[in-house]
């Protein structure tokens, strides 16, 4: 029987984490930090779990713990937000070519500077390349499903990466939502026991992890993880079925909302997806064939399934909520228009620059965005080819 | 089942690597050379030598064995020329030449 609650996304998560209860998660007690940590080590202190929490001096050092420890052989997580995930860089790299199933609950929230604490994706987008396999959720719902299935595709054989289970800033993290927990044996048994092939505690086998690969061999390594990555795609889906025969609820790589017969799309990644939902709903009632792809999972990049599905449109707005400042547009713009076209697409496509900093995304943004991209489609009329929205200017039109 | 990564050398495709090349077994950098790296060699004049030892515990790639309280000739093939020992030695039984 699933259990109905009202939690913020930060207690969803620290809810997920308590029934899965890790072997072990160093996390940095202060700002950035989140309030994950916080409830975790309540948790423990209450005796409602037996995680080893260790309060670390720097997020540095609480990714090289999780590291440590999982190499060991323990489940091991961490917990951060913006400028704590910017100073874990280096180890996200090492987590991930180590192949070490690490988890990383990420609140998304904007890097400094200026400083800002609010939300925007700009701190996981900086740490698109470093090998973490990437997933979003929309709402407090999907944050806590999304972390109850981040240890069965981490620790799958044919993976072995470290997983980040992020959530949107305050929209997420702080708001109370309504939610459908599982019970404590169904999470026990669908995440199961870690039992790792090789680890360092094992007297039976000594082992080193992490050398020197010197030039002979470097690339070779990069092969393996890079076909690790695309392994994944298939085990977050085989995953993603489990978890809809236990809970009920679905996922993929994605979700496609009124995309089947739309003319026109938007692309996006998180929480705003919601608002546009009902941009979508207002615009349909409207008789406007508009739909939204709500991206779910980042990394591995599903650059086929993304294209195929968005096939059919006129027109693509891909909103991004982090600048590349590459003077061409934020990180998703760039990904969905290189799938689209390897795909042979030729549609028309823009990339809009939303929510910088817990800007408001509003119904009325996602509406005007579509009748952006309709006046481009229909009328030819002039859009770049990538702007900020919501933003003052001098020479408003 | 543990991959021998004996059998893993730089003809390896990468479908034989270990995951994060991890590295099974113990004792492994006996079989990695680092003598090759040498640019300048010790050699050791064992008549001048009165065994006091000094030379011993400062080798940082631990090149000179020690046998019933002895040294004696230096593992050429982990030595890097650092020179350390010559400098430490009283008795100068120990001189740098040129080359491997």
């Amino acid at each position: 029987m699933a259990v109905r609650e009202r939690l913020s996304g930060n207690e969803a998560v620290s809810y997920a984490i308590k029934q899965i209860n890790p072997d072990v998660m160093p996390a940095f007690p202060i700002t950035p930090s989140t309030e994950i940590p916080q409830y975790v080590s309540a948790y423990i202190a209450n005796g409602e779990m037996d995680t080893e929490f260790i309060p670390v001096e720097s997020e540095h050092s609480s990714m090289s713990a999780a590291i440590g420890a999982c190499a060991a052989g323990a489940r091991a997580l961490t917990a951060t937000s913006s400028c704590g995930l910017a100073l874990m860089w280096e180890e996200l790299y090492v987590a991930a070519s180590n192949r070490l199933p690490v988890v990383l609950a990420l609140v998304n929230r904007a890097l400094s500077g200026p400083i800002n604490i609010n939300c925007d994706h700009s701190d996981s987008m900086g740490a698109r390349d470093s090998g973490w396999i990437q997933i979003y959720a929309e709402n407090n719902q999907e944050a806590y499903d999304n972390f109850i299935q981040a240890y069965r595709i981490a620790e799958h054989s044919a993976v072995s990466l470290p997983v980040m289970i992020c959530q949107d800033g305050f929209i997420t993290s702080h708001a109370v939502e309504n939610i459908e927990l599982l019970e404590d044996e169904a999470v026990k048994k669908f995440v199961g026991e870690y039992e790792p092939e090789h680890y360092l505690l094992n007297a039976k086998e000594a082992m080193a992890v992490g050398p020197y690969a010197v030039s002979n061999y470097y690339m070779e390594t990069k092969m393996a993880q890079t076909l690790a990555m695309q392994n994944a795609k298939e085990v977050i889906l085989s995953v993603a079925e489990e978890f809809a025969a236990l809970s009920g609820r679905s996922y993929g790589f994605f979700e496609a909302y009124c995309l089947s017969d739309a003319d026109y799309a938007i692309v996006m990644i998180g929480s705003a997806a919601g608002t546009t939902k009902v941009a979508v709903d207002e615009l349909r009632a409207a008789g406007k064939k508009v739909g939204l792809l709500k991206l779910r999972v980042f990394r591995p990049f599903p650059e086929q399934e993304i294209a195929q599905a968005l096939g059919h449109v006129k027109g693509v707005a891909i909103l991004d909520r982090a600048d590349s400042f590459s003077a061409h547009g934020g990180p998703l713009g760039s990904e969905v228009a290189a799938a689209l076209f390897y795909a042979g697409h030729t549609m028309q496509a823009r990339n809009f620059i939303y929510g910088l900093g817990g800007r408001d995304f509003r119904v009325q943004d996602a509406c005007e965005i579509y009748e952006k991209m309709e006046q481009l489609v229909t009328r030819g009329a002039s859009v770049p080819q990538y702007q900020y929205i919501g933003v003052r200017s001098s020479d408003q039109q | 089942m543990a991959t021998d990564v004996s059998k893993i050398t730089e003809k390896s495709p990468w479908q034989d690597l270990t995951k994060g090349n991890q590295i099974y077994g113990s004792g492994t950098s006996k079989a990695f050379q680092t003598g090759e790296w040498r640019s300048q060699t010790p050699l050791f004049e064992e008549e001048k030598c009165t065994q006091c030892l000094l030379c011993v515990p400062v080798c940082p790639d631990s090149s000179i064995p020690v046998a019933d309280g002895k040294r004696q000739a230096f593992d050429y093939d982990h030595c890097k020329g650092c020179g350390i020992c010559a400098r430490v030695c009283p008795c100068g039984a120990i001189t740098m030449r040129e080359g491997q």
